[in-house]
């Protein structure tokens, strides 16, 4: 694969008119995550009752690969049971890293920065918000989440 | 005196890293504000170095250590003819513009600035100018003060600078060539006007020091950082320039060897500035590729880089301007060897992956100049920075690089 085919339609089309773009009202977790390097931003808001995600929005900008993971990402997980949106989550992260196959459907795309290191951390910035809202990060006040290592948060 | 070499094309075999492919391209390096490439001479005078002369300096009382330590010291002489310096004495070595400027605040700064004391910036600095003076500031209780940009363009607001100077901040901290925008801010009248409120000024000559004519008497400042990688030298090395008589008064900031006249086990006493400010044994080699790149980009003519640079980025800017959804950033005229861009709805980093693709290296993000772009609304840009080994046939790349990824996003 080069790089152009890593930007297929189905992600610019996404990036171009994500899902689910906009300000959750009666959000029960709101998880803020950024890179800080390259300046991708996505707040994510889950609206979770009896273990269930009802809804789901992000806020942000970032680069394609970000913005289309991120919109893939709510379409996947909504009305989804939070067991299985979380194993869908360990899916997609253990195969953009290289172990197992990506899940079916429209996400497979994202697995295409298998090959592209550099942008896996696009790819990974509003999924590991979801892991993050998963475990149930405090509404408003979420801790900043970042797929960048060394841990950058330091404030100054 | 020997003929002026010709800059662009016929230059470029002095230079043996661009003669390659990428991605099964030649590749077109226009990254040159992060760090430029190395001419032979300077990869040689490194080589030699460690091949003829290694040693360590300023204590051996042998061969190797009397000509490194030549070496060394003559080095520090050719920073200072570069720019201007009256003798060696005022040029500290350090590892780059970064370490230049936390040295000022934490020995200049620590013994000037106090609690409720102002340090003046402008929005325009790099993080190297910002998070030294967040350090001090936190630490004395001082406030740092933002002198602001302005318009579409990117300049200094001059009018705002002359009243907050008036209010006699301790320090006036600006970069003399933005990285982020290319403006070229008016040093000598920017210290002039400092000087006459007994302001000291800290000139960043990071982006200046290796693309114009530089002479640290004539700006009439009193510090001046900059980095050897980005004028042809290797990196990890740098310089400070300081006035002579406010070095002297200078406490040390790194205490350790060949910094101390005398040691006892209660206290020490410190040899004078320079040496004061370089603890421990030197970036011997880098200090002397530094020198070559000076002599190097001085036989060039800095005047002549300084055209053909201008020529290039202008160039860039004007057709760049024609693609759909262009907006760039910084000066339409009196611009510094760079242009920054940002396509609409398509982010600085698809824009440098996809020109990658093609061979063309560029830069995306925030250029470490965080605080401006979000004043100027972005996340980021794309940046395409020339030196004096870029050619008209590469702006063209460019151009036509960047038509591609606009088409290829808006299809």
């Amino acid at each position: 694969m080069n790089l152009p085919e890593l930007y297929q339609e189905i992600i610019l089309e996404h990036a171009k008119r994500p899902m689910n773009r906009g300000v959750l009202e009666n959000a029960t977790v709101t998880v803020p995550a950024e890179n800080p390097t390259c300046g991708d931003e996505v707040t994510l808001q889950l609206r979770v009752a009896d273990d269930k995600i009802e809804d789901v929005r992000f806020t942000g900008q970032g680069c394609a690969i970000c913005m289309a993971s991120a919109s893939m990402m709510t379409r996947a997980v909504k009305g989804k049971p939070c067991a299985e949106a979380g194993a869908l989550f360990r899916q997609v992260h253990d195969s953009v890293h290289g172990k197992g196959e990506m899940p079916k459907g429209e996400i497979a795309a994202i697995g295409g920065v298998r090959e592209f290191p550099q942008r896996v951390k696009c790819a990974m910035l509003a999924w590991r918000a979801f892991e993050q809202a998963l475990q149930g990060a405090p509404s408003q006040t979420g801790i900043t989440v970042t797929t960048e290592t060394p841990a950058p948060n330091a404030q100054i | 005196m020997q003929a002026l070499r010709p800059l662009g094309a016929e230059i470029r075999n002095e230079f043996p890293i661009l003669e390659q492919q990428v991605k099964g391209k030649a590749l077109v390096y226009l990254d040159n504000a992060a760090t430029t490439q190395k001419p032979r001479r300077v990869i040689e005078a490194l080589s030699q170095y460690y091949e003829r002369d290694n040693s360590n300096v300023h204590r051996g009382l042998h061969e190797l250590s009397n000509r490194a330590t030549a070496r060394y010291e003559g080095a520090r002489e050719r920073v200072a003819r570069y720019i201007g310096a009256a003798s060696g004495e005022t040029i500290v070595f350090t590892r780059g513009t970064t370490e230049g400027i936390n040295l000022v605040a934490n020995s200049w700064g620590a013994r000037n600035i106090g609690p409720g004391d102002a340090i003046l910036l402008t929005e325009m600095e790099h993080h190297s100018n910002i998070v030294p003076w967040q350090l001090l500031a936190q630490r004395t209780g001082a406030r740092i003060v933002w002198a602001p940009v302005t318009g579409d363009e990117g300049l200094l607001d001059m009018d705002a600078v002359r009243a907050l100077l008036a209010q006699k901040p301790k320090l006036f901290g600006f970069v003399h060539v933005s990285n982020s925008l290319g403006t070229i801010n008016p040093a000598a009248e920017l210290c002039a006007l400092a000087r006459r409120h007994g302001v000291a000024t800290l000139v960043d000559g990071a982006q200046s020091a290796g693309h114009m004519p530089l002479d640290v008497q004539a700006l009439g400042c009193d510090f001046l950082a900059l980095s050897g990688h980005k004028m042809c030298g290797p990196t990890g090395i740098g310089a400070l320039y300081g006035r002579a008589d406010l070095l002297e008064g200078m406490p040390p900031w790194q205490g350790g060897g060949e910094m101390i006249a005398r040691v006892n086990f209660e206290s020490s006493t410190y040899k004078p500035a320079p040496y004061r400010f370089e603890a421990g044994t030197p970036d011997i080699a880098g200090a002397i590729g530094l020198g070559e790149a000076a002599d190097y980009v001085d036989e060039l003519g800095r005047t002549r880089i300084c055209e053909h640079d201008f020529e290039l980025a202008q160039a860039a800017y004007e057709r760049l301007a024609a693609i759909p959804g262009m907006r760039l950033l910084g000066p339409r005229e009196n611009r510094a060897s760079l242009v920054a861009f940002a396509l609409d709805g398509v982010h600085a980093h698809d824009v440098v992956s996809l020109a990658d693709e093609e061979g063309v290296a560029l830069r995306g993000g925030h250029h470490c100049t965080q605080p401006l772009m979000r004043k100027l609304g972005l996340v980021g840009s794309a940046r395409a920075s020339f030196y004096f080994y870029n050619t008209p046939a590469e702006v063209d790349r460019l151009v036509e690089t960047v038509g591609q990824i606009e088409r290829f996003f808006r299809r």
